[in-house]
């Protein structure tokens, strides 16, 4: 976000967040917005040939998460959502990393079945 | 060392492609942007240690250190920085430096794929594949989700006010995923579209340091929505 758009629509994204999950649910990580780190996934790595490399990169972004406690992790794009449920399995965290469309589609009592891969057993059926 | 296509040392080329508010030799060696950098120590290499051999003439080294593979240029070395110096740039400029058949393959392969298809996915998906997986996948939320009779993920659709893009791997390992987009902007009364040519978002030729081929697959796409008359790109990478 940083990079292209700056901290504005990293805030409005925020006010999303906290009104799909609700305050109390809503965990920042630190550091945030422009101080946070790269998940490890942009600029090619996924497909970089340094499956070792790229995993101690990430091993910042796992910490960081680890420390929230959270359950879920919301990824802004495909790329940093694969690199974070990577790093979920690599350094066993307790989180699941979602994609913000699920959320909002569950709060809005719209999401089916089979768009739910990455939540877990307890939203599996809620709001069906 | 000289590079190819080019009489000008490393440290000559970064010169040029530095903003005029930073320059290679203003650099402090405070060492912020190594600090806050989760790839510094990979390949026994940081930011700032990049730069100082660039600085220092090391071109060999700067040429073919792995790092600037495992470097995602997410910035944050520049955003730090007292002295504003863009060092991802250096690192994509040193990405252009390794002759193609060197850089990964994953990367170069996905570029190629890419160039291949009108459609310019990573993943050479044809533009009729998509279409098909676009609709295969609608006709059954409407079948199968009530209250979603009605959804639409148009194809092609003239006029639309926007053109949306996608991962190449959505519609190709996980279509589902595309689902919760579409209802959100059908909730929302979005007048959208997709275009079987130019709607895949990423771009590995911009990774693969590929300057003319990175420029195709921008213009393929771009060419794209014009051809459909849309008025907003909606990247969604």
């Amino acid at each position: 976000m940083r990079k292209s758009l700056g901290d504005g629509i990293a805030n409005d994204l925020r006010f999303v967040v906290r009104r799909l999950v609700g305050e109390e649910n809503f965990v920042e990580m630190h550091p945030n917005r422009s101080n946070n780190y790269c998940c490890g996934g942009g600029g090619g790595a996924l497909q970089g040939g340094f499956p070792e490399a790229r995993r101690r990169y990430g091993r910042l972004k796992a910490e960081q998460i680890k420390a929230t406690g959270a359950t879920y992790c919301i990824a802004p794009c495909h790329n940093c959502h694969s690199q974070i449920h990577d790093l979920a399995e690599h350094y066993r965290g307790n989180w699941r990393t979602v994609h913000l469309w699920t959320l909002i589609c569950l709060s809005l009592g719209m999401l089916g079945e089979a768009e739910r891969t990455y939540l877990g057993p307890e939203l599996k059926e809620a709001c069906l | 060392m000289r590079f190819k296509g080019s009489r000008s040392s490393f440290k000559e080329v970064a010169r040029r492609l530095l903003p005029s508010d930073g320059s290679f030799d203003l650099c402090l060696s405070c060492g912020l942007c190594s600090s806050g950098c989760p790839a510094s120590g990979l390949a026994d290499m940081d930011p700032r240690k990049f730069l100082r051999l660039a600085s220092l003439g090391q071109d060999e080294i700067i040429a073919t250190t792995p790092w600037v593979w495992m470097c995602t240029l997410c910035r944050r070395c520049t955003h730090l920085c007292p002295m504003h110096i863009d060092i991802p740039a250096l690192v994509y400029h040193a990405r252009t430096c390794w002759p193609r058949e060197k850089r990964p393959k994953g990367i170069v392969g996905s570029c190629d794929q890419a160039l291949a298809t009108g459609t310019a996915s990573a993943m050479g998906t044809r533009p009729e594949d998509f279409r098909f997986v676009v609709e295969d996948v609608l006709a059954e939320v409407r079948e199968n989700q009530p209250g979603q009779e009605n959804l639409a993920a148009p194809v092609n659709r003239r006029g639309a006010y926007y053109f949306l893009n996608q991962n190449s791997r959505e519609p190709v390992t996980e279509p589902d995923e595309m689902v919760p987009l579409w209802k959100i902007l059908d909730y929302v009364g979005a007048d959208w579209t997709y275009g079987t040519l130019g709607w895949a978002a990423e771009n590995y030729c911009m990774f693969a340091a590929d300057d003319a081929g990175w420029e195709t697959l921008v213009r393929r796409k771009v060419a794209a929505v014009e051809e459909l008359g849309c008025k907003v790109w909606l990247n969604t990478e």
